[in-house]
């Protein structure tokens, strides 16, 4: 037996083409990186520090990118590696993508979310702070908290808190609006308004809150859902596509009651 | 098991050389005892998301079965290893949690407020909730009340003026030095310099070495920083240049402090300061403090 963890010491090279933006209003281009003996325990991140610190000894501009806490849980990174949402991994965002995934002599393309929603600010960043603004449309809780209640007051059953936890652990990476053919944010609005729908807590609220998410989010300029799934396949903390099916229940609820 | 002495032990075998992984930097966490106890079901349960993580990381599924040995199973050890994650202390703040800025408040994890010496799980995530539920919502319209009949500024003012200056300058300074380090290179320098010397275990000597080292690192930062680009627009390496000012700052400070305090308190251990079993050795008589320390340029002023 060989121990595990034993991680390998083989190293990759290959072709990185790296979409390349001035700004919102430039006209993008691909620009092609050779990379050299990149070892496969190295994350796509630490791989595109690698360029960039390549890129600011040539005395050129680094590529511009987001990523912040590179453990999968703040929502910051993106990128559209090979044609998916934070690369060919399931269920992880690109800062939990390694190299191994790759091959040596592999061209890897690198592009931005596309989304009219999202511009591009610089390279591969882009803005999305509509997301933002789904979220202020309602995506919260309002009540005096008072005094501290006694623990149990409200008892909730494991199945509900389970999926509503679920459902909370959407970061708002916006994968989903990059996956969808549409441009649709229906996976990300419908988790936010499934984690407060399934418990008592969001009640008081519900029928507001998803009439105003939902017009903030058309407002905007998402597409519409046409219930091709490629958001929830992409989603890297495995959003299910029953929460669209939720959603529309509470929108219709929320209409009837009008 | 306390989590500083858990890192201090695993940091010390990787120390001696005994480390396991390609770098040497890691030691094993054995799940196999606790699986074989409770079964894998329930061992998923707790920790299924870590070691889906830690697959996708490694490659290594840790809930696997690697050998079996006179009957007992063995598991697909993990490779760990401490990492800094946390700053015990913040930015001083009054019961209202205001700065020492008039206006100007700080709540959640930035501040010191309900800090220890020592981290607790979830602790951030608990300021964050407390601060912001129980406490700002009953202390901020105390600023705020006094705050309506004050007129609106004008940003034609003096004061405005030179602040723009002293930002503008700022940034002439950071864009005009145009050496040969990259940010992310004396970055990581200054994180080396800090796990190093002002780590999990530091002594009197490892203490002044790093302030040595960091005032160097300062230096290489004014005047051997590359920023590439222009300042119009969107330019991350400008942006990541004023943080890591800010770091070195917080890395001397984080020194100082821990120089001054001779003693070992939670997270902070001196090694002169330890009792017989390795455990952090404290003196209340002397250090039964929070330290607070004041921005005066570079130099460091001590407030307790």
């Amino acid at each position: 037996m060989s121990l595990a963890g034993s991680t390998t010491d083989t190293s990759i090279s290959f072709k990185l083409k790296v979409w390349r933006q001035a700004n919102a209003h430039a006209e993008g281009r691909f620009e092609t990186y050779e990379m050299r003996d990149i070892p496969t325990d190295t994350s796509f991140l630490e791989m595109m520090d690698i360029l960039n610190e390549q890129l600011i000894e040539q005395g050129q501009e680094p590529v511009t990118f987001d990523h912040d806490c590179r453990e999968g849980i703040c929502g910051m990174c993106s990128l559209y590696v090979n044609g998916h949402p934070h690369g060919p991994a399931t269920g992880a965002t690109t800062c939990q993508l390694y190299m191994r995934r790759f091959k040596d002599g592999d061209t890897i393309t690198v592009e931005p979310w596309r989304s009219a929603a999202f511009p591009v600010i610089k390279d591969l960043m882009v803005n999305r702070n509509a997301f933002d603004q789904i979220q202020q449309a309602g995506g919260y809780v309002s009540f005096q908290t008072g005094g501290a209640q006694d623990a149990n007051a409200i008892p909730i059953s494991k199945e509900a808190a389970d999926e509503a936890m679920d459902s909370a652990t959407c970061i708002g990476c916006g994968a989903c609006v990059a996956a969808c053919k549409n441009g649709s944010a229906m996976l990300f609005l419908s988790a936010k308004v499934s984690q407060f729908a399934l418990l008592p807590q969001g009640r008081a609220e519900a029928k507001r809150r998803v009439k105003a998410m939902l017009a903030k989010m058309d407002e905007l300029g998402f597409g519409n859902c046409t219930n091709t799934g490629a958001c929830a396949a992409e989603c890297p903390k495995n959003i299910k596509l029953s929460n669209i099916a939720r959603l529309n229940r509470e929108f219709i609820c929320a209409k009837c009651a009008d | 098991m306390p989590r500083d002495v858990a890192s201090r032990a695993a940091k010390e075998r990787c120390d001696k050389g005994f480390g396991v992984n390609n770098t040497g930097k890691a030691v094993f966490l054995d799940f196999s005892e606790a699986i074989n106890r409770l079964g894998i079901d329930v061992i998923r349960q707790r920790y299924g998301n870590l070691f889906d993580m830690y697959e996708e990381i490694t490659d290594v599924n840790p809930g696997e079965l690697a050998n079996e040995i006179n009957g007992v199973k063995y598991y697909n050890p993990m490779m760990i290893y401490p990492a800094i994650h946390y700053t015990m202390g913040g930015i001083w703040v009054d019961y209202e949690l205001q700065t020492s800025i008039k206006g100007l408040f700080a709540i959640g994890e930035c501040n010191f407020s309900d800090h220890g010496a020592n981290r607790l799980g979830a602790s951030a995530l608990m300021q964050g909730l407390a601060d912001g539920y129980f406490v700002l919502p009953y202390t901020i319209q105390n600023y705020l009340s006094d705050q309506i009949s004050v007129p609106r500024f004008s940003t034609e003012s003096v004061e405005f003026d030179e602040a723009e200056k002293k930002v503008q300058a700022n940034l002439d300074h950071l864009m005009g030095i145009q050496g040969k380090r990259s940010v992310d290179s004396i970055h990581k320098e200054l994180g080396n310099v800090m796990w190093d010397y002002v780590g999990m275990a530091r002594t009197k000597e490892s203490l002044e070495t790093a302030l040595e080292k960091l005032k160097a690192l300062r230096k290489e930062f004014e005047t051997n920083l590359f920023i590439p680009g222009t300042q119009e627009g969107m330019n991350i390496e400008l942006d990541k240049a004023f943080r890591l000012r800010d770091f070195i700052t917080m890395g001397e400070l984080i020194a100082y402090d821990a120089l001054n305090r001779h003693e070992s308190c939670g997270g902070h251990f001196r090694e002169e300061h330890q009792t017989e079993e390795g455990e952090a050795k404290r003196d209340d008589e002397n250090f039964f403090y929070v330290a607070c320390w004041k921005y005066n340029g570079y130099k460091y002023k001590l407030q307790t």
